[in-house]
């Protein structure tokens, strides 16, 4: 099917979902309890990244600067920059994509199958706003906080493995990211963050939506959910650079 | 009442209903019989607009249904309850969750109040002591019985039901007939059954529509099936053992 077509679905179960709840408070507490299913549960993955990310970015960085000229600092600041600007958000997101996406497709999927979906309709219920609403909300209260820590946890990697492989000095590395720091980066990670956040939570709840058939239609979709969120990241980040930058 | 305005449905170069009419009145037990892939399921998702005909009307009370927008439908729905065949409860809630939930959402009742309504509802249907219950603890027939409970739980005017004894042992069936007929009568529904079987037919049917190569081939009560002299009819109840 043409992408025209399910942008314009796309489109359409975004304005269905947009609605006035029926129960504000039951929305609410779903919203909390995705929360925490994003948050929590993603939460591990993100760390580890980041630490790793920080990390092999230092020595890489150290690997291809090699030269009297540059002074040490220089590295620390171009890993806190890089971590802030693009992998920090885009790689976790990524990862967000698989692992939350592919969840929420799969959970909704699931849904749809069984018939919960059309129950939902039949108890009078906007079941498009009740499924997905609170999902897409967690997801961009969560999700940008998420990368807030891989910011963090990513330039601990740094220090760490520039000091542990006698790069440079602790010191040396915050000096330099200090020195780089823009406020406006760190905003413009967050709106990288907030973006990616909206099109895994959206798209994934869309797929898994629009499943039709049984269990096997179930994993299709779900992987549906990750490739096309992560190829629309893509090029969403892409634009917002050349936009923003 | 629900009325059912000459609807028409396709699906690609499949014409599945091809002219639809009919009346089901409140208070009484109206069954949809028919060949399997006659379009029974068809016209039922029609008629509770989780299918749009391509033509034709369904009409509440008045109301038609078919014409309304979103948020007007839904106000309708609030007064349908629909039996799935699978019972389609919500597996990560319990059985009284699940029950609970159209309460939550549309009504104003205190915790306490809808604990009195579950607790109530789920006696109805016999199932007492499994409140705490998920989903996929429970058997398929309790699953549907918990299904009806979750219909039921709101003050509903009208219930459809997809094979209710799809997959049941024959006493298990007969619990889930005497429910839906016992609810129908209290209440006054205007109830609505999809069904092969022959026995739910002469148990509990008050009129009878049956659907064959997607026109309302027959349409009468009950007690007139066997003096009809409609052959595909005779022929479809002969063909079990009740005829
Ligand atoms: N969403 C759909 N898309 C395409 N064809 C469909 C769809 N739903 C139903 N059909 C077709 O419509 C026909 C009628 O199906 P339906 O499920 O209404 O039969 P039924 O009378 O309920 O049968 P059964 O007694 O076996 O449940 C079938 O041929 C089916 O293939
Ligand atoms: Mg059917």
């Amino acid at each position: 099917m043409s992408i025209f077509y399910h942008l314009g679905r796309y489109l359409l179960f975004l304005r269905q979902m947009f609605s006035r709840p029926e129960r504000f408070r039951v929305y609410w507490d779903r919203t909390i309890l995705e929360m925490k299913n994003i948050g929590i549960g993603s939460l591990p993955i993100v760390a580890i990244i980041a630490v790793f990310q920080g990390a092999v970015t230092t020595l890489q960085i150290a690997y291809q600067l090699i030269s009297p000229l540059v002074a040490n600092p220089v590295i620390g600041s171009i890993v806190s920059d890089s971590s802030m600007l693009e992998l920090a958000p885009t790689i976790t997101c990524l990862v967000l994509a698989g692992n939350v996406g592919s969840h929420i497709a799969s959970e909704i999927g699931t849904m749809r199958v069984y018939e919960q979906i059309d129950a939902l309709e039949i108890m009078g219920i906007n079941s498009a706003g009740f499924i997905a609403l609170p999902k897409i909300v967690a997801g961009i209260m969560v999700i940008p906080l998420l990368i807030v820590l891989s910011i963090f946890l990513s330039n601990v990697g740094g220090i760490v493995a520039g000091n542990a492989s006698g790069i440079l000095t602790p010191d040396e590395y915050i000096q330099g990211a200090r020195e780089s720091f823009l406020p406006f980066n760190l905003a413009f990670s967050l709106i990288k963050a907030f973006t990616y956040a909206f099109i895994i939570t959206s798209v994934s709840c869309y797929q898994g939506y629009y499943t039709h058939g049984g269990a096997l239609e179930v994993g299709s979709s779900s992987t549906k959910a990750v490739v096309a969120s992560a190829v629309i990241i893509l090029f969403s980040d892409y634009l917002l650079t050349q936009l923003l930058l | 009442m629900v009325e059912v305005n000459d609807v028409h449905k396709s699906f690609a170069d499949k014409h599945i209903l091809k002219g639809i009419t009919a009346t089901f009145q409140p208070g009484e037990i109206n069954l949809v019989i028919g060949a399997s892939g006659s379009g029974k399921s068809v016209l039922m998702k029609c008629m509770v607009g989780l299918i749009m005909p391509d033509e034709g009307h369904i009409v509440y009370d008045n109301r038609d249904f078919t014409s309304l927008d979103y948020k007007a439908m839904r106000e309708v729905r609030r007064e349908i309850g629909m039996l799935f065949q699978g019972g389609a409860l919500f597996d990560s809630s319990t059985v009284q969750e699940n029950v609970e939930f159209p309460l939550k959402m549309f009504t104003k009742m205190t915790p306490e109040e809808r604990m009195e309504r579950v607790n109530f509802c789920l006696k109805c249907v016999q199932l007492e002591g499994v409140n705490k219950k998920y989903p996929a603890e429970i058997s398929g027939g309790m699953k549907k019985r918990v299904g009806i409970a979750r219909a039921i739980a709101l003050d509903i005017k009208y219930l459809f039901c997809d094979e209710p004894n799809s997959g049941l042992d024959p006493v298990t069936s007969r619990v889930i007939d005497g429910l839906i007929r016992d609810i129908t009568k209290e209440f006054g529904i205007t109830t609505v059954i999809n069904t092969h079987d022959m026995k739910t037919v002469f148990d509990i049917g008050d009129s009878i529509l049956f659907i064959h190569n997607g026109h309302n081939w027959w349409n009468g009560k009950k007690e007139d099936v066997k003096r009809s002299e409609n052959a595909e009819l005779i022929e479809f109840i002969n063909a079990s053992h009740f005829g």
